[in-house]
């Protein structure tokens, strides 16, 4: 259930790595546009015509991303380590 | 704009399901409409699909704002103290994520061979007795209810307990403002015992996982836990519901959309998409405030007002939808705004979406020839309630000889 006892997955780069980035999708056949990640990060999510955009696909490592993950009632959002693929969000 | 001479808010009693054709003219000539709701300061009402998006998607409206102001409201009451709806992100997700993955479409689905056993059980109970049945007691009431109860892990024995409670928290006019508090206590003091029992006996249920996000994870106070229980338990039960038998007889009332439907029972999840749209459950949203000026369709809603959207009215609106006031189980438009939008989205949408096709199908595949037992006029409406719905719905079939 918890976002806070996450695991860092083992292939990824030390915590503090400045040049960590993660990539941000939204399958568009999932997501029946809720809003509920645009609500959760205005600046990461956009909905447009009923699907959710990400504004960026790749951002620095940040907790409204995993968050707006987190949030997404179809799983439609996935957050991974641009350079080893590893999901950061949502938890399976 | 200023917020002067309001239309006193609803325009008109509940009539059964039908819209007051006020809302029709409104959306077309007067997007931003000074309203004055029973309680509160008076609000602009937004009646546009895309205008209601934004309101209750755009950060420059806040929930937050609304518990520092007497904000607008059809009931009395104004929720607990530290319920979800008090809260805007950061803090409302917060909240939110203690709960989001119990109510995520993956879960739900995991709950539907249960709903569907619940379901069964009750048509075997209602073909066991013959018609005609109350559809709203016999079905409608205790599938919902047996599924949250199970699902959060509050004891279905006490039913008739929280029902009243919740009865009379979901009250505009059938009770008073002291009857309404003090259901509203002893409610809460009914949850903060489970959480209590919950500390004591540990279990995997939501209320256990919410007691373990406070104890172990700090992640909510005492408050916010029991008024996500009670918010849980009321919110998903109630609407539910009353939705199983508006469905119905608005299906009834269209008997050509039915008959398509019996027809080919694979349309249900759609079916239900379009009643959801169709079927004007509440009034008016909780109320948002604007926190700096924000430009709506017909005009700027100046920093501090408050705003109400009516998403019955969205759901009816033309330039989104075709011949919005007929209803179509096939159709492919825009989706429907019936369980919100934005951070707020109904938390419970999957759930409720996999109770009312289960009830749907089963009710059609069980009961052939399913109709009203009386005449319409037979049917009990509920009035002082801020959810429309039926009191009572006798309905019969062909008994198997
Ligand atoms: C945190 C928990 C709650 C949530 C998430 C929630 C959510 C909702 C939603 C989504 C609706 C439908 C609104 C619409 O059709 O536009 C609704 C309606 C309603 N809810 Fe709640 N609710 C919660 C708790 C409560 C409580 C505790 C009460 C009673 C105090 C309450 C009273 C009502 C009433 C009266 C309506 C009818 C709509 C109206 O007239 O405004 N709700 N609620
Ligand atoms: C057909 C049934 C339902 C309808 C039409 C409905 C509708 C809504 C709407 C319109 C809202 C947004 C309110 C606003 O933004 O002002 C909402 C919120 C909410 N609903 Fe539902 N709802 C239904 C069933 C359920 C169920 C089964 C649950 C059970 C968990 C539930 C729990 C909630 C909660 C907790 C919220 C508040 C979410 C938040 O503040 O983040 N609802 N619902
Ligand atoms: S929260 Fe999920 S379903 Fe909702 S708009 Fe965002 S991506 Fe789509």
């Amino acid at each position: 259930m918890s976002g806070a006892d996450r695991e860092v997955p083992a292939a990824s780069p030390a915590p503090g790595t400045r040049t960590e980035i993660w990539r941000v999708r939204v399958d568009p056949k999932a997501c029946m546009g809720t809003g509920i990640c645009a609500g959760v990060a205005p600046d990461r999510f956009q909905v447009r015509d009923g699907i959710s955009h990400p504004t960026a696909a790749y951002v620095p490592p940040e907790d409204q991303v995993v968050d707006a993950a987190e949030s997404c009632p179809l799983e439609a959002i996935r957050v991974t380590h641009r350079d080893t693929g590893a999901l950061i969000a949502p938890e399976e | 704009m200023t917020i002067t001479d309001p239309h006193p808010f609803p325009f008109s009693e509940p009539d059964e399901l039908r819209i007051d054709p006020r809302f029709e003219q409104i959306r077309e000539k007067e997007p931003l409409c000074p309203v004055q709701l029973p309680h509160g300061e008076p609000a602009w009402l937004v009646t546009r699909y895309e205008d209601v998006k934004t309101v209750l998607g755009d950060p420059r409206f806040s929930r937050a704002e609304a518990v520092r102001r007497d904000e607008p409201r059809t009931r009395y009451h104004r929720g607990l103290p530290g319920n979800i709806m008090e809260f805007d992100p950061p803090e409302h997700t917060r909240l939110r994520r203690v709960v989001a993955k119990a109510f995520t479409a993956r879960h739900v689905e995991d709950l539907r061979v249960r709903a569907q056993e619940i379901a069964d059980r009750l048509v075997d109970e209602m073909i066991a007795q013959g018609p005609p049945a109350d559809l709203v007691s016999a079905f409608a009431l205790p599938l919902p209810v047996t599924v949250i109860c199970e699902l959060l892990g509050v004891p279905f024995e006490d039913r008739t307990r929280f029902r009243h409670w919740s009865d009379a928290l979901l009250s505009t006019t059938r009770f008073s403002p002291e009857e309404i508090e003090r259901c509203a206590g002893e409610l809460s003091d009914y949850m903060a015992g489970l959480v209590a029992e919950r500390r004591k006996h540990p279990q995997d249920d939501l209320l256990g996982v919410m007691v373990a996000a406070r104890d172990e994870q700090d992640r909510l106070t005492e408050d916010e836990l029991v008024a996500m229980g009670v918010g849980v338990l009321v919110a998903g039960h109630e609407t539910t519901a009353s939705q199983i038998p508006n469905f119905v007889h608005t299906l009834l009332e269209h008997p050509e959309e039915l008959a398509r439907l019996r027809a080919d029972l694979d349309l249900v999840p759609q079916a239900v998409e379009e009643l959801m749209r169709f079927v004007p459950l509440g009034s008016a949203s909780t109320a948002r405030y604007a926190v700096e000026d924000v430009e709506l369709s017909g005009g700027v809603v100046h920093a501090g007002e408050p705003v109400v959207v009516s998403t019955a009215a969205a759901n009816r609106d033309t330039t989104v939808f075709t011949c919005p006031e007929r209803l179509d189980l096939t159709r492919k438009e825009a989706a429907h705004v019936g369980f919100g939008h934005g951070p707020h989205h109904c938390l419970g949408a999957q759930l409720a979406r996999m109770e009312l096709q289960v009830a749907l199908s089963t009710l059609l595949r069980r009961l052939p020839g399913l109709r009203l037992a009386g005449t319409e006029e037979d049917l009990v409406w509920k009035a002082g309630s801020g959810v429309r719905g039926l009191e009572k719905m006798l309905i019969t079939w062909e008994a198997a000889a």
